[in-house]
């Protein structure tokens, strides 16, 4: 829609023209605490993740498993706000002016910090794109039009559920790229049928020249590998989050052994996405 | 409403009452809440489903409840002319089953074969379940673990009705987290299962669908109190959790300016605390569980759990609609303290002999706050939207009785 290129354009066009596929790392800001959580951040570049998507924490994630509401529960609870959110962003684009940031959650958080005000900061933050869960595409005008006319992508998730009729609206208004949902399911539930959502990728790629990410239920280099054989990119939360849920669980050193524990996580998923597709 | 002077027009079909309600889900559930709104507008316009409702009403409900005049309230109070709507009486113990027939129909027409639903209570769980059982539905309840602590006999009613019962850990364990561990079952499990949500909350169609069918206790009321008293009546007071048995009664009134409405919501210990469940008075808008409403949140948009000494009220929202009347001027809402509930449950149980459930008991508490100062022709409608089996045990720690 926009004629300005993006760092998420940017970023797919530099791996399509390697032949890469894009490994999409998730973590909910602010877990298990602020430090531990930028140092994560910090780090997952250097692991290979091609695009971070940054959770906002919210009391009530409907559409996330036990996981990843687990990470919001321990954000909230070390103090996260939306506002440290955007600021830890801040921080870390000073640091790294090419690895897209999308942040994902839901929309109350930033209805209540108000929708201008979010889109100014988010822009001056450097994020380069929204996923909010509880915005489809009949909710446009709430946040997608203006965030988009703000600069900012519009990732909307396309899901199992979205037949034929209602994709050309559900792809209207998306920019960045798709977000596959590869089951009907919550977050961190059953691994995907990789020969489902070849089928579907090729569905939605008929409607748009869009790269396509897949995610929900990918958790090892294996599958991540199955799954960008038969998509642009592959996203793995929950695997990740678990992680810093079982580090952050024996209380007296988190830090230094959740940090390295994710990024080696982190690494071996990069690896399974990059490495040669196995056919 | 915009450009239209009703404020019974509502929603529009974005799902909107003015500024509040919508669709805010997940793509995933989109298009089912479209095919929902689409079956019940087709079974709307077919008069065989409301033959079969009105039967069910009528045969197994037992409907009309009765308006009863509660001469020795009156009494009390020394001033309106007290009405209860006797919907207490209703199979099942509350108004929740009006709705959960009306739901279960459409999940019939639908060829749903799978119930599920949340409680906070239990009293919708065990219309849920009640309904499922008459159907032969298999039918998951999900219930905060905390609730679950607090209303061991609805839980035992919904095993013996046949329901498999979800204890919800997450968040707080309690309604609002059973609300979004019924949305991720169907997000889940999209093929089969039909959701019956429990009030007038929820994305587009729920708020107006729920409302649709608890509106035969305000259309009861008209016609009762037109056989009764010749003419309509001068106030409403119902209590307000998510607001089902409340719109149930306001709706079929909105139109009729000289009716005065009054919504009673949880005030807890107190509105000048942190522990109510007052969304209205204490809350700001904001989205959630598909709507926006008010919410009680905090300065982040992350929801704080409502405080009720009744499990049914502590919601931390409140049904869409409710917030367009408020805005609008209306419907007065107001609130009632644990106290003054528990202080009101005790009074009409032995001025009236009616056990009362804690939720109306509230209605009740502010009815003893006005009734004393309005004229004697003044006709009151009270709502009596469920009985008070359930609260005995509670009622008896908070009085300090070892049973
Ligand atoms: C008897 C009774 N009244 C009221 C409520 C509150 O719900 P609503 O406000 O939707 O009527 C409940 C909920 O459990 C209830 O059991």
């Amino acid at each position: 829609m926009s004629a300005r290129q993006t760092r998420l354009d940017r970023k797919f066009a530099a791996l399509q023209s390697e032949g890469r596929k894009a490994f999409i790392a998730f973590v909910t800001a602010g877990d298990p605490d602020p430090e531990t959580s930028f140092a994560i951040l910090s780090g997952l570049p250097a692991a290979g993740a091609d695009i971070i998507e940054l959770g906002m924490p919210f009391t009530d994630p409907m559409a996330d498993g036990p996981s990843i509401q687990a990470a919001s529960q321990r954000a909230l609870k070390a103090g996260q706000t939306l506002e440290k959110t955007l600021a830890m962003v801040a921080r870390f684009r000073a640091e790294d002016d090419t690895t897209p940031v999308v942040l994902m959650g839901y929309y109350n958080p930033v209805f209540i910090y108000g929708v201008d005000r979010f889109i100014k900061d988010a822009v001056a933050a450097g994020v380069d794109g929204l996923i909010i869960v509880d915005l489809p595409a009949e909710e446009d005008s709430e946040l997608c039009l203006p965030a988009m006319e703000g600069g900012l992508n519009f990732i909307r998730l396309v899901s199992p559920t979205t037949d034929d009729a209602r994709l050309p609206n559900v792809l209207e208004n998306t920019s960045g790229f798709v977000y596959y949902v590869s089951i009907t399911g919550i977050t961190g539930s059953a691994a995907p049928d990789v020969s489902k959502v070849s089928d579907n990728v090729a569905r939605i790629k008929g409607r748009t020249n869009l790269p396509v990410a897949v995610g929900f239920g990918i958790r090892t280099p294996e599958q991540a590998n199955a799954i960008a054989s038969v998509a642009d990119g592959a996203v793995v939360g929950s695997a990740l989050v678990d992680v810093i849920g079982e580090t952050a669980k024996n209380g007296d050193k988190p830090a230094t052994d959740c940090v390295a524990r994710v990024l080696t996580l982190a690494s071996d998923l990069a690896e399974g996405v990059h490495k040669e597709i196995q056919k | 409403m915009d450009g239209q002077n009703s404020y019974r027009a509502g929603p529009d079909e974005k799902g909107r009452f003015g500024h509040y309600g919508g669709r805010f889900v997940a793509e995933t559930l989109m298009p089912l809440i479209l095919d929902l709104e689409a079956a019940y507008k087709a079974a709307q316009a077919d008069p065989a489903f409301e033959a079969e409702l009105i039967d069910l009403q009528t045969h197994y409900v037992g409907r009309p409840s009765p308006l009863y005049f509660a001469e020795r309230l009156t009494e009390h109070f020394g001033g309106a002319k007290i009405y209860l709507k006797r919907d207490e009486l209703n199979h099942t113990g509350s108004h929740k089953i009006n709705n959960c027939l009306g739901q279960i129909l459409l999940a019939r027409r639908m060829g749903k074969t799978r119930i599920i639903a949340e409680t906070g209570a239990g009293q919708h769980g065990v219309a849920v379940a009640t309904a499922a059982a008459r159907f032969g539905l298999p039918c998951t309840v999900f219930m905060g673990a905390t609730d679950m602590e607090r209303q061991k006999p609805n839980v035992f009613r919904m095993k013996l009705l046949g329901a498999d019962i979800r204890p919800v850990t997450s968040g707080s364990g309690t309604l609002k987290d059973a609300m979004n561990e019924a949305l991720r079952d169907w997000v889940t499990n999209v093929e089969n299962t039909f959701y019956i949500i429990g009030t007038v909350a929820g994305p587009h169609p729920y708020p107006a669908m729920v409302r649709d069918f608890q509106s035969i206790i305000g259309k009861e009321v008209r016609e009762q109190m037109l056989d009764r008293e010749g003419r309509l009546p001068d106030s409403l007071v119902a209590c307000i959790g998510g607001g089902s048995n409340a719109m149930g009664l306001f709706h079929p009134f909105l139109d009729d300016s000289d009716i005065r409405i009054i919504g009673v919501e949880a005030g807890g210990l107190g509105l000048e605390t942190p522990d109510h469940a007052a969304s209205l008075a204490g809350g700001l808008p904001g989205v959630l569980h598909g709507n926006r409403t008010y919410l009680l949140q905090d300065d982040d948009g992350q929801i704080i759990e409502g405080h009720s000494i009744s499990a049914g009220l502590d919601y931390p929202g409140i049904g869409p609609e409710h917030a367009f009347l408020r805005d609008a001027g209306r419907v007065e809402y107001v609130s009632a303290t644990d106290a003054e509930a528990l202080e009101a449950f005790q009074l009409i149980t032995r001025l009236e002999g009616i056990i009362p459930a804690l939720e109306p008991s509230h209605a009740l508490a502010h009815v003893g706050k006005i009734a004393p100062d309005l004229p004697r022709d003044h006709l009151m409608v009270m709502n009596m939207c469920g009985r008070g089996d359930k609260d005995v045990f509670a009622v008896a720690e908070h009085l300090k009785v070892d049973l």
